[in-house]
């Protein structure tokens, strides 16, 4: 009776294994499962073109996508976080800036740059999710104020394009306080009649959220991008209930009130162009 | 017996037991030198014990149940104080208080987070949480503050913004970035203080002013010491060792030029005495009031703008 005790494998699941695909040629839409032609959705701007799901892109991508023929001038470049709390959780908290920084090839989780959208000079700061969760710690702070403050010398447009989970935890106070700073200037742009407008990319929560991220003269939101103040999961977690099914979702947010509209990434340029005519004196 | 912040406190609330009981007999000679030595001793330990806090503890002192809150400090402080309600869009938010009152013959608007000290009162200020309308709210008390040209205080004494459906759906990240944005210009002295738990941005949301003082065992940081555990530790237990890093206490605050000014506590923290505790921040509170209201409006809110421009650490790179 020794096949009785035959020990048999379990089965690989079915799903599992017909999703495995090599990388490099074709990519999983992580919104609606399919697989699709990667040069397909390099060349449709990072969307699925079969959910129309909107990949997270890097700030580089979305530079050159908004610039006029992808050109501009990065500036601001030259500042570094530093470590003045000395923290250390299951990494150091220099460690985890390393990491990001050879991760990403970008010096901290903005990059601001000049140039012209639709022939008009704008400011453009951009948020990099892949860095830290796109968190906000000192340098990010002062990246945007500087923006802002530039915007105002200049009497130049400012747009920036958010993507981040919140304040950066590991700079502590320093970190809730950008958050003061960084409204304080916007304070100043909207006095000076100054346009900003604010894109809000998936995910813009916490302490980005609750700054500059709702502040825009315009919030343009991306369809489908997760936008709020505490995450869906802090929010489970307390109320101890399920959340209804889009809370949250760039459309949750346009039903309630609080942003102006979703654009989708091909339009977003065009879209700009004529929010910026509109905002700016007659040329 | 009062309750105990933490295990901490223990060697404390024994001798106040050992004071308790004698105090109860009849006063002999014998009786009043013990009671003499016993609250030597208890000035002692307390002394010890508060010095060495460790930063977790900290948290315990601040969320102290017998803590003074905002209604107490009202109470200790003005004179006169009206109650204002509502945000005139939504609703009533019971966490957040505030109006009008009289603070030493002058009129002054204040408001605060206001936790409730039971169970019933908790509940009905949903535990300190504010909502979108508390911060609105906040802000049209404020508005009436700066059109009547009346300084503002506030408390600020809260674990953290509401995090919830109803908050999100009415818009809880705009409501605060609408009041920092619009702190940072109202056209009046705004003086903050951190009484208990100064939590993240919900804290934030009404902490824009001229001064920031902080009493001697409150709180301030950017996330929880739970939260922050869950998230970079994966383990909510490690609030220990997240309390310690996130750097919260007065002191550190202080010495990163976050805040202006500590305000110290009686011995063994603010809630063994709220009228003493009351006492001590009258004093600052008035000083800074007074320096204030010398200071032009427009060099007033230059100098609100630098103090929080200056506020982050950096290094320049040389290339």
């Amino acid at each position: 009776m020794e096949w009785f005790k035959k020990k048999r494998k379990p089965r690989e699941p079915i799903g599992e294994r017909r999703l495995k695909v090599p990388d490099g040629l074709w990519l999983k839409c992580e919104n609606c499962q399919a697989i699709v032609y990667k040069e397909e959705i390099l060349r449709n701007s990072k969307v699925c073109p079969k959910c129309n799901y909107h990949f997270r892109i890097s700030a580089q991508d979305r530079l050159r996508a908004l610039f006029d023929d992808g050109k501009y001038e990065i500036i601001d470049d030259n500042i570094r976080s530093c470590d003045p709390l000395m923290f250390k959780d299951t990494k150091k908290y220099k460690e985890r800036l390393k990491e990001s920084e050879e991760k990403t090839g970008f010096s901290e989780a903005v990059v601001t740059a000049v140039g012209e959208v639709g022939k008009i000079p704008v400011i453009i700061s951009a948020m990099e999710y892949n860095f830290m969760g796109g968190s906000m710690g000192s340098v990010v702070g002062e990246k945007i104020t500087r923006a802002i403050e530039l915007a105002l010398e200049r009497r130049m447009p400012l747009i920036v394009v958010c993507s981040s989970g919140g304040a950066r935890m590991q700079e502590g106070v320093f970190s809730l306080m950008q958050m003061a700073k960084i409204s304080s200037a916007l304070a100043r742009l909207d006095e000076a009649g100054i346009p900003y407008i604010s894109i809000l990319a998936d995910p813009t929560t916490g302490g980005v959220a609750a700054s500059f991220g709702m502040l825009g003269d315009l919030n343009i939101s991306e369809p489908k991008a997760l936008v709020g103040f505490a995450g869906p999961r802090v929010i489970e977690q307390t109320i101890h209930q399920e959340l209804p099914p889009g809370f949250q979702r760039a459309e949750f947010l346009l039903e309630h009130g609080m942003i102006d509209m979703i654009v989708e990434r091909k339009e977003l340029k065009s879209v700009l162009v004529n929010c910026l005519r509109f905002m700016t004196p007659n040329q | 017996m009062r309750k105990l912040a933490g295990d901490f406190e223990k060697p404390i609330a024994e001798i106040e037991d050992q004071l308790e009981q004698l105090s109860a007999l009849p006063p002999t000679e014998e009786v009043t030198e013990k009671l003499e030595g016993l609250k030597k001793k208890l000035r002692k330990v307390c002394q010890e014990v508060y010095s060495h806090l460790k930063p977790w503890e900290r948290y315990l002192v601040a969320r102290h149940p017998e803590r003074p809150y905002t209604l107490d400090f009202i109470l200790l402080l003005f004179e006169d104080f009206v109650e204002m309600h509502g945000d005139r869009k939504f609703s009533d938010d019971h966490s957040i208080v505030g109006g009008l009152a009289c603070y030493k013959g002058e009129p002054i608007v204040v408001v605060g987070h206001e936790k409730g000290r039971n169970t019933r009162e908790k509940i009905y200020r949903n535990f300190g949480m504010a909502q979108p309308e508390g911060y609105r709210k906040a802000l049209r008390i404020m508005r009436l503050a700066e059109k009547f040209h009346r300084p503002v205080i506030t408390f600020i004494d809260t674990s953290g913004a509401y995090p919830g459906i109803g908050a999100e759906e009415r818009g809880q990240a705009e409501a605060i970035a609408f009041n920092l944005r619009e702190m940072s210009r109202l056209q009046t002295p705004i003086i903050v203080v951190v009484t208990g738990e100064g939590g993240s941005g919900g804290a934030l949301a009404i902490g824009v002013g001229d001064r920031i003082l902080m009493l001697e065992f409150a709180v301030y940081s950017v996330i929880s010491p739970e939260g922050c555990a869950a998230i970079l530790w994966k383990n909510q237990e490690k609030k220990e060792e997240a309390a310690e890093n996130l750097k919260v206490s007065a002191h550190d605050l202080k010495r990163f030029n976050l805040i202006d000014e500590i305000v110290p506590e009686p011995l063994g923290g603010a809630h063994r005495d709220h009228t003493e505790a009351a006492r001590i921040l009258d004093e600052h509170l008035y000083r800074n009031l007074q320096e204030l209201k010398e200071v032009p409006i427009n060099d007033l809110l230059k100098q609100r703008y630098d103090k929080f421009r200056r506020m982050g650490v950096f290094e320049k790179e040389i290339r």
